[in-house]
This record gives structure tokens, sequence and C-alpha cells, in this order.
């Protein structure tokens, strides 16, 4: 990539596709598609990928809930239920949550900011194999029958060598590591795209609030993720070489393990909501037909909600024995948190309050969204007081919570935002009668499977408990739970059929089917390889909405008109905070390295984990030699210092 | 196990902020839910559009007032709670008058050991039974000979986690005499659903009598079959569980002084009767996989010799 000054318009020509499309196109093939580094690829695989691991999660789920039916099931022995509560914590929180969100804003943030590509394309790529890689390294050893099984917060010491002496813990430690290693890669793409690869005229006040939540979580994971992988590769190390950090009789602390596992958990329970509020906050307001009421108050509440999530992380550990000083200053923090949210939820109401709704699957999933985050919200709430907490703390009450929290700002979001972006992402419509079947079937079995855990929680049930004895009052909760979980299931079920029954036989769908406001909805469905024809100049926040807002003294978008660049992979720099054309960058062509640098490195944590010397030091020489392929000058020749073409 | 209601000053206050959290709350969703049902159906000038005729954009109002009000009405609601928390805190973390009583509790994979200090020096160890005197804060001092457990009476106090590594403190007291039921609620391995106890609140002349006779051995074997149980016992047992007033000294499993007084077996998994006691003694692991315990497989007459024995233990 090389910047070249800008300078006053020179030449004008009209835009041939053509051309850009053999500039930007993926070469067919298994070839072209294992080197591709197309943004628009990478998201579509990142949500194949995260959607077949929520499937997978919630099949473990569902076992759980058979073993829980009715006390003392025998199904499965204590050992594989560890192993199945783990598997499914590490599956939805590392392998689905925040991955599935990266998807989404993989695939639209450079249609969103007016980009032709992330401002790193192949770290889009080699993001994507890493999760892959590292999804298939934690899943590697439960055919052996050792699967992590002690819990996805794996506190030391029943996960040190003494209590946990197989691969199942190495194989936790490791793999947590290698996939914070895509989320950094990850975060760091998406932090320099929104600082440098917005079009002309996106200015921070006019960024779709799905923007504000991934960047505020990207510069969280940035701060987050070192002190996980810190905590692993010092356990690794206690396991493996003999250390003594988290070992009491040599000096080390169990306590510190808790402490840098939750500097890292708690901002990551926020890490991975916002962006999937974002998705609420953006297309929630296309079916109510107006802007978002309050869009500075939500975005500022986004990056509010973030920087407090970092002075919340004690509200775990309230029952360590800390000083009770201590507690209470985290306490009123996990307090004050609320606030940010009730403003987001009092700015979805006045949207749909002040709109016309219109009653799609997305809008339902949506409203379902804002019910089922306030009874997460508040229920978070009672847990921040901490006398109460230590009640409530490790009983299935939190289950119920999290649960809330997770699913219901995670999931559900997710599901709207498919049925909102598939058109544009596939070019068809889904079927709208199934898929308000598979909201309401799913909104009915997720209130029916988690509110009944409350009341077992407030009747005293442990978590990770695999079963229980009858007379503890807990029958009839557990029941009703279990049967509300397959009947969510099915709701999941019906979106599944509709996916794919839509992809083989919906309509065509139109550019915009929604009448949306934002960027991506200007270019065609689905989106051509280049994005855009010339790169648009920006006058306001709904570029597709404007002159029907009582707006006529603003200026006007240009989305046909503007800067060309079509003499090779181009998208334009521009700064930081206004969106001032600066420089044209030149982008990365396909390439193998990205997909080689991952699986040099999969081989080397696979040799680490099971202790095979030469894969080790082979997939160690291969990382070195897949970075100076990656890194060697491009040898395509540089043009001389030009200003970009208009239109 | 419900902490909705509860039965010491420890946990009291507590229960009343739960149940002004829970009528928060509910009040909360009550009211949330009204506005956007209302919001979702209220009647319009001009219909909702349908997915083929979206209808107009517009933008009929700023909104502003919903978020300034709604904010507004949180932040005040929470402060209040801020406020009645902290001070409910206040309450619980310690006891009012200093403790009469301590007992030093450790977590084992899966059962709590137990141990008495008193005048002199004179204590004794037991396990997965608390016996305390009704309406004393009794401190509670928690530890663990292996791995993080979590010690928690819902009925008397709240969760402390018991770490390796160092000594955590609580309080309870028991205002009503009574069994209290405690669980570890911290995953401590394969058999964590089955570890919990009972907290054991008597007045004081019965918890001075119990403590008394803990202090002195039990009687010895009367009949033959349990003289040959103990001489089996101090061969097969003696090396892991511990027998006051007999060789048997072993500090790995728990003390079996006076097992005969106890309720239940294996961490509150079975109950203590002969029965179950012949089934646990003979294979352990058959009732609670993963424990401790290995399979002894005594021949079915020295398995009812030592259950024959352990009965005597009074």
């Amino acid at each position: 990539m090389s910047d070249q000054t800008a300078g006053s318009p020179a030449e004008f020509r009209a835009p041939d596709s053509a051309v850009l499309d053999g500039i930007w196109r993926t070469q067919p093939g298994v070839i072209g598609w294992l080197c591709s580094v197309d943004h628009k690829e990478m998201g579509k695989r990142y949500f194949v990928t995260a959607f077949a691991f929520l499937l997978i999660g919630g099949i473990e789920a569902l076992v759980i809930r058979v073993q829980l039916a009715r006390p003392n099931v025998g199904l499965i022995t204590p050992h594989q239920y560890n192993q199945l509560f783990t598997m499914h914590g590490m599956t939805m929180i590392y392998l689905y949550a925040l991955p599935m969100l990266s998807g989404f804003s993989n695939y639209l943030w450079p249609l969103m900011l007016g980009a032709r590509d992330m401002a790193f394309p192949r770290l889009n790529a080699v993001s994507y194999w890493i999760y892959l890689f590292a999804g298939i390294f934690m899943y590697s050893t439960w055919p052996m029958g050792q699967a992590p099984s002690a819990g996805w917060f794996n506190y030391v010491p029943l996960s040190g060598r003494d209590y946990s002496p197989g691969v199942d813990i190495d194989v936790f430690t490791l793999g947590v590591t290698f996939i914070g290693i895509s989320t950094t890669v990850g975060s760091v793409n998406f932090i320099v795209t929104l600082l440098r690869t917005r079009a002309p005229g996106m200015s921070v006040n006019r960024l779709p609030i799905i923007v504000w939540g991934t960047m505020t979580a990207s510069v969280a994971n940035i701060f987050a993720v070192p002190a996980v992988s810190l905590a692993c590769i010092m356990l690794w190390l206690d396991r493996q070489v003999g250390t003594h950090f988290f070992d009491s009789t040599n000096g080390g602390s169990p306590l510190l393990w808790q402490h840098l596992f939750w500097m890292f958990g708690h901002p990551w329970v926020y890490a991975v909501v916002l962006p999937a509020m974002g998705i609420v906050s953006d297309a929630l307001p296309t079916f109510c037909r107006r802007p978002l009421v309050g869009y500075t108050a939500v975005a500022l509440a986004t990056v509010a909600t973030m920087v407090l999530g970092f002075g919340v992380w004690l509200h775990h550990m309230f029952a360590t024995g800390l000083p009770v000083l201590a507690l209470s200053f985290f306490s009123a923090a996990s307090f004050v948190i609320a606030i940010p949210s009730a403003v987001s939820v009092f700015a979805w109401i006045a949207t749909i309050w002040t709109g016309r709704p219109v009653f799609t699957t997305a809008f339902w999933y949506f409203t379902g969204f804002i019910m089922l985050f306030v009874i997460g919200g508040v229920s978070g709430v009672m847990t921040a007081a901490v006398s109460y907490d230590w009640q409530l703390n490790d009983t299935y009450f939190i289950v119920a919570h999290l649960h809330y929290v997770l699913l219901g700002i995670n999931v559900f979001p997710v599901i709207g935002g498919i049925y909102f972006w598939f058109p544009k992402v596939t070019g068809k419509l889904m079927n709208e009668p199934l898929g308000k079947w598979s909201f309401w079937i799913s909104f009915i079995g997720f209130n029916l499977g988690f509110f009944p855990m409350h009341i077992s929680g407030l009747l005293g049930m442990p978590r990770r408990i695999y079963t229980y004895s009858t007379g503890m009052g807990w029958d009839t909760a557990n029941l009703v739970t279990s049967i509300g979980a397959f009947v969510f299931a099915i709701g999941i079920l019906l979106t599944v059929v509709n996916l794919l029954r839509s992809l083989a036989v919906g309509p065509r769908a139109s550019a915009n089917p929604w009448d949306a406001a934002t960027l991506e909805w200007s270019v065609a469905s689905p989106p051509p390889p280049y994005n855009f024809k010339v790169i648009p100049v920006l006058a306001s926040r709904h570029p597709l909405w404007e002159g029907r807002l009582d707006d006529e003294n603003s200026g006007r978008s240009l989305l046909e008109s503007g800067i060309l660049l079509d003499h090779g992979r181009e998208t334009l720099a521009t700064s930081v905070l206004d969106a001032e054309p600066d420089a044209v960058l030149q982008m990365p062509a396909d390439s193998p390295w990205p997909l080689l640098l991952a699986l040099a490195l999969a081989a080397l944590f696979f040799g680490m984990l099971f202790h095979v010397v030469w894969l080790g030091a082979g997939g160690l020489a291969a990382l070195v030699i897949s970075m100076a392929g990656w890194l060697w000058p491009d040898q395509r020749e540089q043009r001389p210092t030009r200003s970009p073409a208009h239109v | 196990m419900s902490y909705l209601t509860t039965n010491g000053p420890a946990a009291d206050a507590a229960a009343r902020l739960g149940w002004g959290l829970i009528a928060l709350s509910s009040a909360v969703i009550v009211i949330i839910f009204g506005l956007l049902l209302s919001a979702l159906f209220r009647r319009r000038p001009i219909p909702p559009g349908d997915v083929e005729t979206l209808g107009a954009i517009g933008r009929k109002g700023t909104g502003l007032s919903f978020i300034y009000v709604g904010t507004g009405f949180s932040t005040l609601m929470l402060f209040v709670f801020v406020v009645w928390s902290l001070q409910a805190l206040g309450t619980v973390a310690g006891p009012p008058e200093s403790p009469g009583l301590t007992v030093q509790v450790t977590g084992h994979q899966y059962w709590w050991e137990v141990r008495y200090i008193g005048a002199g020096g004179r204590g004794f160890l037991t396990a997965n039974e608390i016996h305390i005197p009704v309406g004393t804060p009794v401190r509670v001092e928690l530890s663990s000979a292996d791995v993080i457990h979590s010690f928690w009476v819902p009925k008397l106090v709240g969760k402390m986690q018991m770490i390796p590594g160092q000594t955590n403190v609580t309080w309870m007291q028991a205002d009503t005499a009574g069994d209290y039921r405690g669980e570890c609620t911290q995953l401590c391995g394969l058999q964590h659903a089955h570890m919990a106890m009972v907290v054991i609140a008597e007045p004081a002349a019965a918890f001075t009598a119990w403590w008394n006779r803990q202090l002195m051995p039990p009687a010895s074997a009367g009949t033959q079959l349990a003289a040959d149980g103990q001489r089996i016992f101090q061969v097969r047992c003696a090396s892991c569980h511990a027998v006051l007033g007999t060789d048997a000294g072993g500090l790995v499993g728990p003390n079996l002084s006076h097992l005969a007084g106890r309720q239940t077996l294996g961490a509150d998994t079975i109950p203590n009767d002969p029965d179950h006691l012949a089934h646990w003694v003979n294979n352990a692991q058959d009732v609670k996989p993963g424990n401790a315990m290995p399979a002894i497989e005594l021949e079915p007459s020295d398995q009812s010799a030592v259950v024959a024995y352990l009965e005597t233990l009074e």
C-alpha cells in the first residue's frame, strides 16, 4: 500500500464496470476461493462458520437440558456433563458470539462507509482462517474423550495439572490464545478501516451505529484480549514447564487467574453485545420509517458502556474475600453501567412511538430483543448489589440472566439482522410468513426455557451440577426449561429452513427492498466485487432518504459521480474526523499467504498441544516463511503520483 | 435452599434488599413493556405500512423527551438502590458483636472438613455437619485443601469462596433452631453436584451437650461383630479415616469418630442408615463416581462387620 497525495480533479471519465470487475473479481476455482481477500467473501464465511458453531453449541445445550429435565437422570456421566457445558460455553462465547458479529461488520463496513474493501484485506483473510482453525483446534481433543471440562472460565487450581492432568486444559489455554490472535488482528483492521477508509463526507457523526458498536468493541478487544492470552500462557507454563504463577503452595495465587480472566471476560460481554445493539439501532428505524431518535445519545451511550465495562470485572468476584470497600466501588459502577443501556432502550421505544412501524420479521426480532434486553438488564442490576449477589451468584438465576443478555442482545438482533440484510448479501428475499413463525416460536420457546431458570435460581439451584435429587423443589422449573429449550430450537430450525429455501428459490431482491437509508442499499443486491463504481461523497447521515425528511436546506450526497479509481485495486483514504480525501490507497491483490500463515500457526499450536516437536518446529518455520512472503515488496509497477480521477 | 426468606442477621438484610430489587425489576419490566406495546399498537393518524408498501419516510417530533425522562427516572432509581445496597452490605458484612464461636471449614473434593477450637486447645474434627448454638454469631474461617470451593448456606449466609492458600472469613447466626442445608457452588470437579452439608442450629444446652460428646471417644465396640469390624477397619480404612480413641488416625478422608450421629453420608449424597452405609463402604464409586474413596470390595461378612462397627460410633 502506498499513499499518494490527492489534488484537484483532473480526469473526467464514465465508470466502466467491466474494468472494475476485472480488477476486483476473485478468480474462479478452488485456488481463487482459497486466496480471496474480498471483505464480502470473508463476511459470508464468518457468518456461515459462526452459524454452524451456534447450531453445534445449541445441540450441546439440548443434551444438557435432557439430562436436567428430571431429577437423577443418568443420560451422561458427570465427566461428559462437565465437558458438555464447558464446550457449550466455549463454543457460544469464543466461536459464535463475536465471530458472528465480525461477519456482519466485515461484510457491511466497506459498503456502509463507502470503501472498496477493508483497510487491510489480507489481515481480514488471515483473521478468518485463524478463527476457523482455532475452532477446529478447540474441538480436536473431544473425539479422544479429552474436551476441556473446567468451565469456560477455567478456574485454577481445578484446571491445574494436579487436578486436570490431560490435554483437555492445554487445548483450552492454547485454543483461547490462538483465537485471540484472530480477534486482535481483526480489531486492528476495523480500527484502521474506520479511521482511514471512509468515503468523503462520512464524518464521525454520520456513521451507522453498528460501526460505532464494532469500533468500540474493537478498541476494547485490543485491551481485553491480552489479559486472557496472558493468563492462558501463564497457565500453560504452569502446566508444562512447572512455573508457579497460580500455585499457592509455591507463592502463586489462584485468585490472579480470576482477575486476569474477568478483566477480559467482562469487557468481552460488552464487545459481543454492542455491535448487535448497533444492528438494531440501524435496522429498526428503517421499519419505523423514520431516523433513529437520539442518534448522538445512542452513539455516546455505546462508548460510555464500554468505558464503564472495564471497571466492573470484580462483580464476578464478589465472593472471593476481597475487601468490602473495594467491592462497593465495583458494585456502584455495576449499577451505573445500566444508565447508558437505559438511553438506548428509550431511544428505540421513542423511535417506534414516533414512527410508523412495519411489522416485518426483522422488526419483530428487534422488538423481541428490546423485551429480552430489559429483562436481562434488570436482573443484571440485581446482581450488582453485593449482598444480594452473594446469594444469586453461581445459581441458576445467573444462568437465566446471562442467557437473557447473550441470546437476547446477541442472537435475536443477529437473526433480525439476517432477515434484514439477507436480500443485500444474496440478492434473494426471505419468506416473511415462515420468518414470523420462526420469530414467535423462538420468542415463546426462549421465555419458556429461560424465565423459569430465574425461579430455580431463587429456589437455590446451583450452577454446573450434573443432576439434582427430588424434593429440592426444582423439578417443575427444570422440566419447563427443558421443554422451552426444544421449542426454541424449533424456532431456530425454522430460520435455518427459511435461509436454505430462500437461497434456493427466494424471489429476486432489488437494490433496496426495505427502502432503507444507508449507503449499502445504494449498490446492487448482491453488491459487485468492487462495491461502488465511484467512491460516493456524503452530505448526510441518511443518503438514500435525502429530500424526503425535513432537510430541504441540507446538501445532497453524490452517489453516481465521485472519485473513480480504476487503475488497479485502489480505494480512497480520508482524514480521521471529517473524512476529507487524503490519499489513494493501493490495495493488495488476492493472495495465498493469509491461508498459509494461518495453517502454519495451526501446525505450531497442534505441535505444542500434542508435544510433536517436528510439527511445532515446522509450523514455526512455515510461519516465518509466510510472513516473509506476505511482506515481500509488491512487484507491481508503482504508478506516478497523480490525482484521483473524477467523473 | 431458597433465600427468599432467611433466618439470620447475616442474610436478612440481603433478603429484604432482594425483595426490593425484585419489586423494582418487576415494575421496570411492566412500565417498559407497557410503553413498548403502546408504541407498537397505538392509534396513528396514518395506518402502519406493510412489507410491500413500506410507507413514507417522516420525522415527526424528535422523540428526545423519551430519553430525557426515561434516563432521568432510571438514574434516580439506580441511585436509590446503590445507597440501599451499600447499606445492606454494611449490615451483613460483619457481626454486630464479636462472635462467640469460631468454626474452621476446609473444602475437599467433595466434602467439608469442620474443625472446632475450644478453650485450652480442646478442639475436635468432624465433617459435613456444622452444629451451632442458636442466637449467637459464629465466625467461619474458610480454606481449601485442593481446588476452589464455595461455602453457602442460603438461609443463613451468602457465598464465600474457599481458595487454596488463603483464609476467607465470613459469619453466620441462626435466629431459630433447625437444620439449614448448604451447598458448594463453585465447580470443583466431577462430584460438584454432591457436595452439600447441613448447619444444625440448636439451643445452647443441646449444643454444649453435643460439644462435650464430640470431645469424648466413642464407646468401645460392644458386640463381637462390631469388634471384628473395628479390626478390619484398622487394616482397611484407618490410613484415610480417623476415629478418636483408636489407632485409626488418617486425615485424608472425613473424621468418623461420631459417624453414627450424622444424618447423611457422602456430603449429603445418601441417608445415613445401615443399608446405604453398607453400599457406601463397599463401593463408594458406585454411589458417587469420581470421589476420592476407592472401591474397597470387602467380603460380605467383613462388610457387615465394618458396618456394625461404624454404627456404634455414636
